[in-house]
């Protein structure tokens, strides 16, 4: 049997490589936050100064919304032709495949955050007035937190009626405090203000939450 | 069982109208507040209840993960539901006591964020029980309450960034309290823990008789002959 980092280097790879033929994530999750950003823009018509009061909310809601797009495909696509079952009876452990599948669909976020940040600035006139490399510490943090919770849930979620919809009832609330810190962490960097709290906050909400998926997704996958 | 629960039921009745006569009689009106203040016997009561009883899913889910205890599951799940309902009551009363004293309905403060929070996450806990298929929900749940509780200090200290505008709390928060109102408080707390406390056994029974009805009817239906299928 192949090491537990090779199973989940062989999915991750398989993912990738899907998603570089298909894009189908990666192309919803781009043109739906394309969608958030013109509506957004319109609904608050904000000038320079007042979006960057407000940007670190919109960018992260147009992030959150599009992220649950990529997270309801993540373990669709396993249940065509029972692979999910096949990998249940098969000794490979439970955690290297939900690795595979938190750290494919982090890359999938992090590519669209890159993609439509520059977006985000020319639109809304942003200039951060605090250390913008701080931003990027910010945005990788929050979305590994969207993304571990989002996994997790996305494969609770499987086995529920009307699954796609289950997601966002179950990520939101668990999400919040992450969300938050997000939030307030990049509207404080925007505007010159300190955000060690809030990224000391998510650092500590990441280990954690990473911790217990890990422990539990085994029970999750399984249950029956 | 059968005996004990009538009885109980009877002896909550007259706790909890003892309780209200003491709340609206028997304690001193507040200075400043007035006669609005008394939504406080009811306020802080139900929100410790629900947070006693959030605190029982959590311990019920741990032991439900760790043994598949079938009981376990049915005290979680009753916990949160009646919970559920002792939150929203907090929920209801806060406002309309915030509405004539702060002259608002709502404010993002620390508590009141945090307790809508909380609200939240156990309104989709009972969202996934209710959508998920039968068998799998136990564990399902357990796992996504484990995950709902270590989210609440999380919660907390994240809204704990924003200045507070709700008063101090009556234990331990350093705020001053008439030894009588703590008093009529207390049997407030005492009536309202024991009424949860029916409300969890009869749902608890309820859920119980559900349970063993539905698998009659399973074995019942594998029992049949194959041939009289409807």
């Amino acid at each position: 049997m192949p090491a537990p980092t090779g199973i989940t280097r062989a999915t991750l790879l398989k993912d990738l490589r899907l998603e570089w033929r298909s894009k189908d994530a990666i192309n919803s999750m781009l043109f739906f936050s394309l969608l958030v950003v013109v509506v957004f823009s319109f609904s608050f018509d904000p000038n320079a100064e007042e979006s960057r009061h407000i940007a670190g909310g919109l960018i992260w809601v147009a992030f959150l919304f599009a992220a649950v797009v990529a997270l309801n495909q993540t373990w669709a696509r396993e249940i065509r032709n029972q692979v999910l079952d096949a990998y249940r009876v098969s000794p490979a452990p439970a955690n290297s495949l939900f690795v595979a599948k938190a750290l494919g669909n982090f890359i999938f976020v992090t590519v669209l955050e890159a993609l439509m940040t520059p977006l985000f600035i020319a639109f809304y006139q942003l200039r951060a007035l605090g250390p913008a490399w701080q931003l990027l510490v910010v945005a990788l943090l929050g979305t590994w937190a969207l993304v571990v919770n989002g996994t997790f849930f996305a494969a609770m979620s499987l086995r529920t009626r009307s699954r796609e919809i289950m997601l966002p009832l179950l990520l939101f609330p668990i999400s919040i405090p992450a969300i938050l810190a997000m939030v307030q962490a990049t509207t404080s960097i925007l505007n010159g203000e300190g955000a060690r709290f809030w990224i000391v906050l998510l650092v500590t909400y990441d280990l954690v939450f990473t911790t217990v998926c890990l422990l539990l997704f085994e029970t999750v996958l399984n249950a029956e | 069982m059968n005996k004990a629960f009538p009885i109980f039921g009877v002896l909550t009745a007259i706790l909890l109208s003892y309780a209200l006569y003491m709340a609206l009689v028997g304690a001193p009106t507040e200075q400043t507040m007035g006669d609005v203040q008394r939504i406080f016997y009811y306020h802080v009561p139900s929100a410790w209840t629900a947070f006693i009883l959030f605190t029982i899913n959590f311990v019920a889910s741990i032991v439900y993960l760790a043994r598949r205890n079938p009981k376990a599951d049915m005290v979680a799940l009753v916990s949160a539901e009646v919970g559920v309902v002792f939150c929203t009551i907090v929920l209801v009363t806060g406002p309309i006591w915030a509405r004539p004293v702060w002259g608002i309905w709502w404010t993002w403060d620390m508590r009141l964020t945090s307790t809508l929070v909380l609200w939240l996450i156990y309104l989709s806990y009972l969202m996934l029980r209710r959508y998920s298929a039968s068998g799998q929900t136990p564990l399902l749940a357990a796992a996504l309450a484990v995950l709902g509780a270590l989210c609440v200090p999380f919660v907390y200290f994240s809204i704990w960034f924003f200045r507070t505008q709700h008063p101090q709390p009556v234990m331990g928060g350093g705020g001053s309290i008439d030894p009588r109102m703590l008093h009529v408080l207390l049997i407030n707390w005492l009536a309202f823990s024991c009424f949860a406390f029916l409300v969890c056994w009869s749902r608890y029974r309820l859920e119980k008789i559900q349970r063993d009805v539905e698998e009659a009817q399973a074995m019942e239906s594998l029992m049949e002959d194959p041939g009289s299928r409807r």
